[in-house]
Formats: structure tokens, sequence, C-alpha cells
């Protein structure tokens, strides 16, 4: 039953989760987005469960950050957007549809909203991709960082990705890098999901709270 | 506004950008400041501050270590640095890391924060610079590490935080403190290791 509530999602939408930790990493063949579990309002910790990637296609993924009401939200819609558009294609979309949808939809409400979604997944035509979304620009990256945690990572991730990584590396970066800012960020924690993109499927995984990775003064 | 970086023994090292405003006025400063032979301070926050509360610092330890007729602890040292920073937290910005040898506990680092707080750590950091570099540290930090291995840690540690805070940059400086003296290393922005994307 603790796999159950590791997998749940909760509906809570009035808190804030940019109090959080989101991550995902593109490889030769797909990519491994992750996040933390928590969502807190001020000093209390609302939801300590809360799956924070959201399915916005088969093989694309996106990490929620900011407002969770207008994360999800936003979210949602784009979902909506990119099943339309995949059934007037007649196949299934392109990472960079994705992210351009929610890209046209963080920069036309940038004043109104407040959420950063880093979208990922995988398509035929270029792989592996992971794209950021942050107040309405749309870049490529090898990967990328978000939320209040990011802070503390920056320096683990600049020193530990390189070029070439291989699938099991990159599950093992998203991990410890999620296990270090859990660790030092007040807003994040509880358990590390993520989620393996290829093209093969989809592959979530729920790392318990005492099997995350620990480090010296654990 | 300088990340800094203290271990046992070891470097203690800071980078050496000073703003005004946004406005780079000097970039090869030294914020490593020699309150007695072993013990070293880092200083971040208020540079005019942490400066005054260094000299004071440095009188009183001298007076003390007279007294003593020995050389002062770096937990007595810590300690003055704590004492002023406490009484005086209301007009005082300034935070400082303590680390130096001494005969009775060997190599310590204590932190004094801008608050008055004074806490012995195995190795610790601080400044504006230093949020980007927990979760690297923390992952790669183990205890007992070698001079070198420790100078290593230290530079990569700043690198990688100077090449994200913008307020942080120029040289930098180190100081290795061990029971047989005090050598200090300064490792020009060119020098530095690169990383993934440069």
């Amino acid at each position: 039953s603790e796999e159950e509530e590791c997998e749940h999602q909760a509906e809570s939408s009035s808190h804030s989760s940019d109090r959080t930790t989101i991550i995902a990493i593109a490889f030769e063949g797909g990519v491994v987005i992750g996040s933390d579990s928590r969502v807190s309002a001020g000093a209390s910790v609302v939801n300590r469960v809360m799956n924070k990637l959201s399915p916005l296609h088969d093989k694309i993924y996106c990490a929620l950050s900011g407002s969770a009401a207008d994360a999800q939200t936003m979210a949602e819609i784009v979902n909506y957007q990119l099943d339309v558009h995949s059934i007037e294609v007649g196949e299934d979309p392109l990472v960079r549809s994705a992210a351009t949808l929610v890209k046209n939809i963080s920069y036309k409400y940038k004043e109104e909203l407040s959420a950063h979604l880093i979208v990922a997944g995988w398509d035929r035509r270029a792989g592996g991709q992971v794209y950021v979304t942050l107040d309405g620009l749309l870049a490529r990256q090898p990967f990328a960082i978000g939320g209040s945690g990011s802070s503390y990572i920056y320096g683990f991730v600049d020193a530990e990705y390189r070029q070439g990584m291989t699938k099991k590396d990159c599950q093992e970066f998203v991990v410890n890098a999620l296990a270090l800012a859990m660790n030092r960020d007040g807003s994040s924690g509880g358990v590390a999901y993520f989620v393996t993109i290829d093209k093969d499927g989809t592959d979530e995984k729920c790392i318990l709270g005492n099997k995350l990775p620990t480090f010296f003064d654990e | 506004e300088i990340p800094q970086h203290s271990l046992p023994v070891i470097p203690d090292s800071t980078t050496s950008l000073a703003l005004s405003g946004s406005y780079v006025s000097n970039k090869m400063i030294n914020k490593l400041i020699q309150v007695h032979d072993k013990i070293f301070c880092c200083i971040a926050g208020s540079l005019a501050d942490a400066q005054a509360v260094t000299k004071m610092a440095k009188f009183q330890l001298s007076f003390h270590s007279i007294q003593m007729e020995a050389p002062p602890l770096v937990k007595a040292a810590a300690s003055v640095l704590k004492e002023l920073c406490y009484n005086n937290r209301e007009e005082l910005q300034a935070g400082f890391i303590t680390a130096g040898w001494d005969r009775k506990r060997g190599p310590q680092v204590y932190t004094v924060s801008m608050g008055g707080m004074l806490i012995s750590q195995p190795f610790t950091i601080g400044g504006s610079g230093s949020t980007f570099i927990y979760g690297y540290a923390d992952a790669k930090f183990k205890p007992d590490m070698s001079r070198e291995e420790c100078l290593q840690f230290t530079t990569n540690a700043l690198t990688l935080a100077i090449g994200r805070d913008n307020v942080s940059g120029g040289v930098v400086h180190m100081v290795v403190i061990t029971e047989d003296g005090v050598e200090h290393v300064v490792v020009p922005g060119d020098k530095l290791p690169k990383f993934h994307d440069e």
C-alpha cells in the first residue's frame, strides 16, 4: 500500500509547488524526467506523495513547478491540444510541438500564470529531447533543472553531466540530484519519482525516502 | 557576495570580486584575513563590516595569546568573532568562516553566521554563490581527504559556483593551514577547471 500511496496523484490544486525540485535529462534514444513529491503551503506539508510528472502524450511528459493550480491546468490544456493535433497529423506529436504549446500558454499569460513546466520526451524525428519553457521562452537543452530545490544542485549537475551518458547513468544522475536537493531544500522532499521514456515506451518508477542515496553526513 | 569554502587542515578559499552596487570595484581582492598565525577567516557580506570586525578580533586575539602565553585556539578565535557579530547584530551585515590549526584539537572549521550563531562542522560553504554548490559539496565531500584532494575539491566547488553566481568571480584564493605552517595558493580565472558547457 506504500507503493499505491506512492503512485497516487493528489488533487490538491490551491497549494504552491514552486517549492519543489524537478529535473530532466536526455540521452541517446530517450529521456529521464524526475521530481520530488512534496507540496507545501507555508510551513505545512500538504501532500508528501504528489507526483509532479504529468503525461502530455504517450511519450511526452512534463514536470510541474510553480503554482500547482496553474501548472496542472497548463498541463491539462496542452494534453487536450496535443490530442487534437496528433489526430490532425495522423501520427504521434513531436516533443517540440508539445513544448511549443506549453510555451505559447506561458508566454501569452505570463503576467497571470506563475508556473514553469519542463517538457521532455521521445519522438521518431529527433530522439530524446528536453525543453525549458520558463517565462515563455523555448529552449532545448541537454538537461534541465527547476523549482526551488534546483539552486542547490547547479554545481552538482554542472560537474556530473557528461555527453554520451547511457540510460542507466541518466537514471542515477536524476536520483542523485533529487536526493541532494531534497536534503537541502526545506520545500522538497518525500519520495523521488522518475519516468524513463524511450522508443519502447515509458517506465515510471518511485523511490521511497529511505531508499534514496545517502551522503557523507547520513 | 562570495562563495567560500573551508575544510579542515586545508584550503580556506574564496573568490575575489568586490562590488559597489552592480559595479565591480575590485577583481583581485583577498577575502581571507589572517587573525593569527595559524587562524584565518573568510569574510562574506559587507566587506567594510567584515574588515572592521576582523581587525577588532585580530587585536583581541593577539592580546589573549600574550596573556595565555600560547597561540589561541581556533575555537577562541571563532568565539571572539561570534561575540562581535552577536552583540552588534542589528548593525552588522557580515558572516565568517573561521578555520585553522591548534595544538589541542588540530585542524578545525567554524561557521559564524550573520546573526551570530557559532557552529563547528567538518567543512562548510558560505556566501551568495554557496547555494549552488550545496549539492556538489554534499556529494563529493569525504572525511579525511588528502591535501591534494582537498585542494581539488575546493577549486572545483568554487569554479562551479562562479559559473552560476553572477556576483562571484575573479581570482580564487586558497590558504592551506597545517601544523607546519601556512601556504597561500592563488588560481587565476583562466586556470580554473572547465566543465561540460565550456
